[in-house]
């Protein structure tokens, strides 16, 4: 199944759960009306929570830049000492 | 180091090349101080760089060996996607590393991509930048907020299975490798996204070890708003077709 029918099959069950609870008025129907708002605000919510979470932990490596700054120096020593052309 | 020395699988290591006349030089050098006991090979896909990397790698082949570094060039630009498929080509490993040249993906981590496919039997494993011990070294607030935006979208929209989808430096089984990539279509780091997507859609065993990303060249990731586009249409695209 194509990932794009997975997803239009979540959002049909969820407008069908939607207008059974319009049908049945569970809960009052101003509010049900509005629950569509709310789930695409949640949407938007969850996308930039965890946008910041990954911005907040975003891992970061700077000792690795020094190490490869001392491993390339390593390199042209030897690769030089056997001749390889490492001329910038 | 038990588990290489019981190693008897050979692994090809498929670096594209355009303009990387020193850092192909500083690459195979720390390939080779970091895989002692692995019986691998290099194919490095030149794409007809004028600054004379050929020349290097056919220095490096006298040091090392014609058998152990190979240079399959190709005349001009021809694309990343089709460079992998050329280098493998000529692979004679049962096992494909790939990897970028500008030293962005450091040789010292592929003991572990052996050791964790050894591990579980993996057809895949991949690098990734977004975990506990990986990281990304050189990168503005603008470059990791698109990064991470990215990543949120895909992941909410593609389910991959994978932490980090555009890193390339990854280990394929050889004929996993070849029924992946000849499905693929995308250019640029879609393409990266595209091959692991499919990969996880074909019920591959994907495992992922953690790596390092030192960015040294200034503005090499920088992300224009044509990338932006590219990126959104290619998730679009997958979206549909996978």
């Amino acid at each position: 199944m194509k990932h794009v029918v997975k997803i239009l099959t979540l959002l049909v069950a969820i407008t069908a759960l939607w207008f059974g609870l319009l049908q049945t008025s569970v809960i009052p129907r101003s509010h049900t009306w509005l629950l569509p708002i709310y789930f695409i605000v949640s949407l938007g919510c969850y996308g930039l929570l965890m946008v910041g979470i990954g911005l907040m932990y975003f891992p970061t490596c700077p000792q690795e830049a020094l190490l490869l700054q001392q491993d390339i120096k390593e390199a042209k020593e030897y690769l030089e000492r056997k001749g390889i052309d490492v001329s910038e | 180091m038990e588990e290489t020395n019981k190693n008897k699988n050979k692994y090809s290591i498929i670096i594209p090349t355009y303009n990387e006349r020193l850092n192909i030089a500083l690459i195979v050098y720390l390939i080779f101080k970091h895989l002692r006991d692995v019986d691998f090979e290099i194919i490095v896909v030149d794409d007809g760089s004028p600054d004379g990397t050929q020349e290097v790698v056919k220095q490096l082949q006298q040091l090392y060996g014609e058998d152990r570094i190979l240079l399959r060039p190709r005349p001009k630009k021809l694309g990343l996607g089709t460079a992998y498929i050329h280098g493998l080509k000529h692979a004679s490993g049962s096992f494909v590393v790939i990897m970028d040249a500008d030293l962005s993906h450091h040789p010292k981590y592929l003991p572990s991509f052996i050791k964790k496919q050894l591990e579980t039997g993996a057809s895949i494993v991949t690098g990734t930048r977004y975990v506990r011990s990986g990281g990304v070294h050189g990168w503005n607030l603008m470059r990791k907020l698109t990064s991470r935006g990215a990543n949120v979208l895909a992941q909410t929209l593609l389910w991959p299975g994978v932490s980090d989808l555009t890193g390339s430096f990854r280990l394929y089984k050889k004929s996993v490798l070849e029924d992946v990539i000849s499905s693929c279509v995308s250019k640029g780091y879609v393409f990266q996204m595209e091959m692991i997507v499919r990969a996880c859609r074909k019920g591959y065993h994907i495992e992922e070890v953690p790596i390092t990303f030192v960015d040294r060249v200034f503005g090499s990731s920088k992300l224009g708003g044509s990338e932006i586009v590219e990126y959104l249409k290619g998730l679009l695209y997958l979206l549909i077709t996978t």
